[in-house]
């Protein structure tokens, strides 16, 4: 009795667990319209889905070396590896898939994206650095009562859409600055930036300390405060640094909105430009993006940079070490000379990389950024970044694949249709052959559909075609252990056994075959999970998961069954099977 | 209680010369016509564009033909796709393979532009469903990467059945699955399907869906083994495939019932895969019943154990004759080597 309490209770919590992970849930989502991004919310089932059920493009791509040899092909694949990622943002694509695969190719995935054109040009164009002075002159403080006034009178403010809406997005805004400013939250960002200087000495650098605190008194936060109502203003919160500012991340496509109509672009400060950087900098729990004002000119741009490298100094912690050709050294000389105190951003293509570094002192041909406190990944990062710009890697596709959104519904249909009939007909078999014992095996089944969705949805796996085809086919394959099972118990039966001393040899008998030849079915999925690409992938997961979740059906649950079956009927003497 | 098939005692190894004959009849025509023209691959094996169109009412494939052929898009194939209303249009551009500076994405715009012209703007007077464009290198990664999976997947199974019973029944296993395999491959080439990613992974889970029917006699022959000492191994091979007939039935009935749905409802991107996995069901029955039990009878006559081995029979197994048979029978030639 105990005991089928207890399989009773496994059984309750697997079934619990697999609707948990199951269950619909609220995700954030970005989606570009009309060129700007949108943050809105969706209800869905956990269970991603191909691209070639929902449409979408995939791209491998390779180091193009028709135009010349590419040194180091795996380093290089690095860098365009950062390139690419850094540029996807610009498709509007939910959840795009970026991966290294193998030492020299990169795959892109890209859902709900058909226009290939477009896609290819992206990702194939070379990456544009850029070294850009932020403004501290306030200047785009000065222009947003302006920019507040035209978004009110234009009534730009009431065509917000849907989920990023002004008035909730106020209070986020403002639950951005209380959290920025509560010491010791998660979600400040570091108050220490870098430091850009010339590598062999430090002479003439005006002592600098927390360079983000030092700095946030420059500007007239009386002016801010009174700004904070106007429609524009009260979404940007001033950053730690002259020329930083901070938006919520909800609010990000809202902001992007006003800035993308004209007057609004005309009436920021002339030979200043608004650049957005990015929320990873900030640190883990950081809800705010970082928005930049720097001049438009740039002082460098990637071409004069020759090499950049992460090191380790024993004083300064953990620095990138950056090289210039001469040309580029004399023009940064000149530059930096004229910024010293300023800070730098890096920008890469329209980007700002990293927190941008104070300039110490006049820099040449070599210099250097100081990340103090920085992890080395980020280190790594931002010499990735610098060499990308530098020695930009021409990337070719190598394979490409669209699926239109209509073809992806249509397959969807298709399975479904499968499934459906699939099953009818399985169960339609199973219940006619063998009746009660059958339709034991029919319960059964539709929990091992339930577990094997579940186990997807666990493990993150992505549902394709072929692997709707593969449910289809294990459906089939399932039962397959129950039939053994059934088939010894009959056995059993006719050699005169009772009902309940037939069944435990059933189950017992059947063990080793069932084992075996899942096994067996097991073994060549995981090869072909080796060598398939995507869909067929997708096809070897759902296949031993599969399995995995048939094992528990017909063997525990339906074992489950029998026994409360047997109490029940307080040891029958016939069996239906 | 509903029962078919149910003890029946034929003796299906004494059938052995009619089934060589009937797999011989149908798998030497089949690898003597690929020997000849070989298969047709799909582009992701052979690099080059698909393309996937439908227009809102069926065209006339010869307009399109000259369409592309005036765009210069030569030799360019184009096939009805499950509905007339829907086309496939695969080009191999030689260009493409020779130089490969050239993105393979652009032949694909080629034809794009080519039907715009001719039949007016896209998502309007058609839409483009799918597009494939695989480089050669691409192709031909992948087509070797599809023969290592299938060694591969023989040797993880051969290594596995090897470790669960004895290598006896491990080599008959094989020996079953490669006649599934050389079978499947005549099947392929009679339906002139494409070999496609999609096929060879039908070809793998035949492989396992075979070898796994093949396990589940061997068990059953390996327990009477130990509990029938006295018997024959060709009586107990023939009680082995008896015993576990009506499983087969019910089991094939069921996979092949899922098949036959995911074949008539399940689209046309899948329909290659049910139908070499019906085929599959089909040869891997056959195979378990007919090649395998018979391979492993000549392995033993061949290769006798030793008193006391594992799997631990004695040399009883030798004698391979039916004990209702009173004269030896020919010496049994590799039966399952067709």
């Amino acid at each position: 009795m105990a005991t089928i309490r207890n399989r009773i209770i496994l059984i309750l919590v697997l079934v619990g667990a697999s609707i948990w992970a199951l269950f619909p849930r609220t995700i954030k989502v970005r989606e570009l319209r009309n060129g700007v991004w949108y943050d809105t919310t969706q209800r869905q089932v956990p269970l991603k889905k191909g691209l070639d059920l929902q449409g979408g493009m995939y791209l491998a791509l390779e180091v193009d070396e028709s135009k010349g040899a590419v040194a180091n092909k795996a380093e290089a694949i690095d860098r365009a590896l950062k390139v690419v990622r850094n540029r996807i943002d610009e498709f509007g694509v939910t959840e795009p898939d970026i991966r290294k695969v193998g030492s020299d190719r990169i795959t892109v995935e890209l859902p709900g994206i058909r226009d290939e054109q477009r896609a290819q040009a992206l990702v194939e164009k070379s990456a544009f650095l850029e070294f850009q002075i932020t403004d501290k002159t306030g200047a785009f403080d000065k222009v947003m009562p302006r920019i507040d006034q035209i978004v009110r009178s234009k009534g730009y403010d009431k065509q917000a859409p849907g989920a990023a809406g002004a008035p909730p997005a106020a209070d986020t805004a403002k639950n951005a600055i209380s959290s920025l400013f509560t010491p010791g939250d998660s979600g400040k960002p570091k108050a220490d930036t870098g430091k850009a200087k010339g590598a062999p000495s430090t002479k003439g650098a005006p002592p600098k300390g927390d360079t983000g605190a030092a700095k946030s008194d420059t500007t007239d936060t009386g002016v801010l405060n009174g700004a904070n109502s106007g429609p524009f203003s009260r979404l940007i919160q001033q950053g730690q640094m002259p020329g930083e500012y901070y938006v919520s991340t909800s609010d990000v496509p809202t902001v992007s909105k006003y800035l993308s109509y004209p007057d609004v672009a005309a009436a920021l400060p002339p030979g200043k430009t608004l650049l957005w950087g990015t929320t990873a900098d900030l640190g883990a729990g950081a809800n705010v993006t970082p928005l930049y004002v720097v001049d438009t000119k740039p002082i460098i741009t990637g071409e004069y940079l020759t090499d950049a490298k992460p090191a380790t100094d024993p004083v300064e912690g953990n620095i990138v070490q950056f090289t210039l050709n001469s040309e580029g050294g004399r023009r940064f000389r000149q530059e930096t000379g004229k910024h010293v105190g300023d800070y730098m951003a890096i920008v890469l293509d329209g980007k700002v990389m990293g927190r941008p570094p104070v300039i110490e002192s006049a820099i040449g041909t070599r210099g250097q950024i100081t990340m103090r406190g920085q992890p080395l990944q980020q280190v790594q990062d931002l010499a990735l970044v610098l060499r990308a710009g530098a020695l930009p890697v021409p990337l070719k596709v190598v394979d490409s694949r669209t699926i239109g959104p209509t073809l992806g519904a249509d397959s969807i249909k298709d399975g479904f249709n499968a499934g459906v009939l699939g099953v009818v007909l399985v169960l339609l078999i199973m219940i006619g052959y063998y009746r009660f014992s059958g339709f034991l095996a029919v319960v059964a089944l539709s929990l091992y559909v339930l577990f094997t969705l579940a186990l997807l949805a666990g493990f993150n796996a992505t549902l394709t075609l072929p692997g709707i085809a593969g449910m289809v086919l294990s459906v089939g394959i399932a039962v397959d252990a129950n039939v053994l099972i059934f088939e010894r118990i009959r056995e059993e039966l006719a050699r005169g056994k009772t009902v309940r001393a037939s069944i435990d040899e059933g189950f017992r008998h059947a063990m080793t075959a069932i084992i075996d030849s899942n096994v067996s079915t097991v073994l060549t999925a995981l090869v072909l999970f080796e060598i398939g690409t995507g869909p067929v992938k997708g096809f070897a997961v759902t296949l031993i998961a599969g399995i995995a979740a048939s094992m528990v059906s017909a063997i525990f649950v339906v074992r489950t069954f029998y026994l409360m079956w047997l109490n029940r009927t307080r040891g029958a003497r016939t069996l239906s099977i | 209680m509903l029962r078919i098939l149910h003890d029946t005692k034929i003796d299906f190894i004494r059938l052995w010369k009619i089934t060589t004959i009937v797999t011989l009849l149908f798998t030497v025509p089949g690898i003597i016509a690929i020997a000849i023209s070989g298969y047709q691959y799909s582009v992701e094996f052979t690099g080059g564009t698909l393309m996937q169109v439908s227009f809102p009412k069926a065209p006339d494939v010869h307009d399109v033909r000259s369409t592309l052929d005036a765009a210069g898009i030569k030799g360019a194939e184009i096939q009805t796709f499950g509905s007339d209303t829907a086309l496939v249009i695969r080009a191999q551009d030689p260009r493409e393979v020779a130089q490969q500076t050239r993105g393979a994405q652009s032949v694909a715009s080629e034809i794009t532009a080519a039907l715009i012209k001719k039949y007016g703007p896209k998502d309007k007077a058609f839409r483009v469903d799918r597009t494939e464009a695989v480089g050669p290198k691409v192709g031909a990664e992948l087509r070797q990467k599809a023969l290592y999976a299938i060694l591969v997947s023989f040797i993880v199974t051969l290594v596995y059945l090897a470790y669960r019973f004895e290598w006896r029944f491990g080599v008959a296993a094989v020996i079953a699955t490669a006649h599934d395999i050389l079978g499947t491959l005549a099947f392929i080439k009679y339906l002139h399907l494409e070999i496609s990613l999609i096929v060879v992974g039908g070809v793998l889970t035949m492989i396992g869906y075979s070898l796994n029917d093949t396990i589940i006699i061997f068990d059953r022959v390996r327990e009477d083994l130990r509990k029938r000492r006295k018997e024959s191994l060709y009586d107990t091979l023939n009680r082995g495939v008896n015993e576990t007939l009506p499983r087969s039935v019910l089991t094939h009935t069921t996979t092949f019932a899922c098949l036959v749905a995911l074949a008539l409802v399940g689209g046309e991107v899948i329909r290659p895969f049910a139908l070499v996995m019906m085929f599959g069901v089909v040869t891997g029955t056959f195979s378990s019943i007919y090649v395998a039990p018979v391979v492993l009878l000549w392995i033993e006559r061949k290769w006798p154990r030793a008193v006391g081995e594992r799997g631990g029979v004695g040399p009883r197994s030798v004698r391979d004759t039916p004990s209702s048979t009173p004269q030896q029978p020919k010496r049994r030639k590799a039966a399952g080597e067709s």
